[in-house]
């Protein structure tokens, strides 16, 4: 076809110009095309899979015999029993207080250390460092390290009592009822310094010149903070639960290495439910229904935000 | 301004006056909270310089009476990861290396042309194609874990194929390969989203006068657009490198036993319940799974930043 086309583009310069020009609108759309087919077919045919295996009755290995409705119908009835309570039942309860106790520390052990930092403190460059550094760690070394650091026999307990206070008592890391609290405190260690960055990052983009005014019309500090600051970074506080809550679901590594691998599923949480459902269960159907709605909640709250994120900037 | 560069910088505005008594409050706490946040650490490094006697019958925040590097060695080469019969942890440090560093150039290179074209040779629904792909950053891998686990078994059938064939598997079905394709994958949406993000700031005159005097597609990538580039190159090879390396759930997923990445290994080597825990031989074992990373956070601690605010899509 070239061959064609370029004795032809020689004798008429505007038929070569438009060619290139061709080439030139073609090219740009050929460099993305495998980068989004990429991710047409492995994140939305994938989920796509996932979604037709949660409507099948696959056990160990994947087969097409379509049941319905069947696998949520079933996660439904889980979802409300309790006696003995269903490792479902377990799951979700699990994730409303790892959750809860997750995002609610974060978001104010963040706008604390951000509201402190922000006091034109001295030594900023040493004390900022500090409290991000966690973010570099991986789950599994976050959960060892808090398993370590909890464990009564030679963690915090043994120290408090080699201090005298004998009767300190603090076994929740091997207690199978309170474990997911521990979770949730290696959770909030390691990310509210993320948290700080984000507040603090609001913080100072908050006009001056409101701030000015507001010291000359005698306002209190704290007032100020209250009346002013807050509400300002009311955008801020939007991100920030929106980046937690997601992040909150997907806390998969942090259980495991926490409670050393999950006992007894006391720890369960919708994301290692679907893991040993799928993969050691042999119910994979049930594994992809939990897996569904894992992807649910997420777009839920992630579509709307990315939605109003990139209207923005088109403004 | 970006949001790092807001937390980063020097505070522009003035600040609040404190009384002396204000300010040593300020201070108490911020002193307080960044004890708090380096305490697991500190443990964790006490404990790996111990002999296990001492840890056992000692406190954990003592220094240690007889420093011993025993436990580093023994973690490096001697410790038994689960029923592997390689010891030592030196194996999957490798396998890491190997697995991280084709997939952060890969899925970084990619990234970097996605985000030209997205921004300086837009087409009609350019915008579409990138919220798809920011999506792809929040889904919970749950949702495609069971599709992959497929995929990557048919390329590990065609690998044994290959084999009986002609001696070599080129590849397929080889576990670091198999983890090297899942992460450049799903790491597309975080190096299309930095780079887009970047280059829609960076002047379109330029490229348009480019263009003018005759510079193709490439031309101007290479020319203009890469020699401008580097902060957001070194952000998103940081960003990449610490989620890549600090992955659990693909690589216990996709690479077993031998095979396995650093994280993977130190769940192990930490959760096997035969014998006599070795406390301090675990913690040797997380403070070297962490140093890579923690050596990038020290080295290079504002492009981490950067990286970290742009990943909450705010910016």
């Amino acid at each position: 076809m070239t061959t064609a086309i370029a004795p032809a583009a020689g004798a008429a310069g505007g038929v070569g110009a438009s060619l290139r020009e061709r080439l030139q609108n073609v090219v740009p759309k050929l460099v993305l095309a495998p980068s989004f087919l990429i991710v047409l077919i492995f994140v939305y045919g994938f989920n796509l899979w996932t979604l037709l295996l949660s409507f099948t009755s696959s056990k160990a290995f994947s087969n097409f015999n379509f049941i319905g409705l069947a696998n949520y119908q079933k996660l439904w009835t889980w979802t409300f029993e309790t006696d003995p309570p269903s490792n479902w039942y377990t799951a979700l309860v699990n994730m409303g207080l790892f959750g809860g106790i997750y995002i609610v520390f974060c978001l104010v052990l963040g706008l604390t250390l951000a509201i402190l930092l922000d006091q034109k403190i001295r030594g900023e460059g040493i004390l900022r460092p500090i409290y991000l550094y966690p973010l570099a760690l991986s789950f599994i070394v976050t959960g060892t390290a808090w398993k370590l650091f909890l464990d009564p026999r030679i963690g915090l307990e043994k120290a408090v009592h080699d201090l005298g206070w004998t009767s300190f008592h603090f076994d929740w890391v091997v207690n199978p009822r309170m474990m997911i609290y521990c979770v949730a405190i290696a959770g909030v260690w390691q990310t509210s310094g993320f948290v700080m960055a984000m507040f603090l990052a609001g913080l100072r983009g908050v006009d001056g010149e409101i701030l000015k005014a507001a010291q000359i019309d005698g306002a209190s500090a704290y007032a100020t903070y209250r009346r002013i600051v807050i509400p300002i970074m009311r955008p801020v506080f939007l991100s920030a639960l929106i980046v937690l809550a997601h992040m909150a679901i997907k806390s998969y590594d942090l259980v495991l290495s926490v409670t050393g691998k999950n006992p007894g599923g006391a720890a369960e949480l919708p994301s290692t439910f679907m893991y040993s459902y799928t993969f050691t269960r042999n119910q994979m159907a049930v594994g992809s229904t939990s897996a569904v709605i894992m992807l649910m909640t997420i777009a839920a709250i992630m579509i709307p935000y990315l939605y109003s994120e990139l209207r923005e900037k088109n403004q | 301004m970006s949001a790092a560069d807001l937390i980063l910088g020097v505070p522009s505005r003035e600040p609040t006056r404190h009384s002396p008594a204000t300010r040593f409050i300020i201070y108490g706490l911020l002193i307080l909270f960044a004890l708090v946040y380096l305490v697991p650490l500190f443990a964790m490094v006490m404990t790996s310089l111990k002999p296990l006697d001492e840890v056992t019958g000692g406190d954990m925040f003592a220094l240690p009476q007889h420093p011993t590097f025993e436990p580093w060695i023994k973690a490096w080469g001697e410790a038994r990861i689960g029923v592997s019969e390689t010891r030592g942890i030196n194996g999957y440090f490798w396998n890491s290396i190997k697995m991280v560093v084709p997939a952060v150039l890969i899925s970084t290179g990619l990234g970097a042309l996605n985000g030209y074209v997205l921004t300086k040779w837009r087409f009609a629904g350019h915008k579409l194609v990138f919220g798809m792909m920011l999506f792809a950053c929040f889904i919970p891998f749950q949702s495609v874990i069971i599709p992959m686990a497929t995929i990557l078994g048919n390329l590990g059938w065609i690998g044994n194929r290959l084999i009986d064939l002609t001696g070599s598997s080129f590849g397929f079905g080889n576990p670091t390969v198999n983890l090297v394709i899942v992460h450049t994958v799903y790491g597309l949406g975080f190096t299309t989203l930095f780079f887009r993000n970047y280059y829609e700031a960076f002047p379109t005159e330029l490229v348009k006068a480019a263009m003018i005097d005759g510079a193709g597609f490439f031309q101007i990538f290479r020319r203009i657009m890469l020699p401008n580039s580097t902060p957001i190159f070194i952000v998103t090879v940081i960003y990449q490198f610490t989620n890549i390396w600090n992955d659990f759930l693909f690589g216990s997923t996709f690479a077993a036993g031998d095979s396995s990445p650093m994280t993977v290994a130190l769940n192990n080597l930490v959760n096997t319940s035969t014998g006599v825990v070795e406390y301090n031989v675990n913690m040797a074992a997380a403070i070297i799974a962490a140093a890579p990373t923690l050596f990038v956070y020290v080295v290079a601690g504002r492009y981490f930043v950067r990286g970290l605010m742009a990943g909450a899509v705010k910016g």
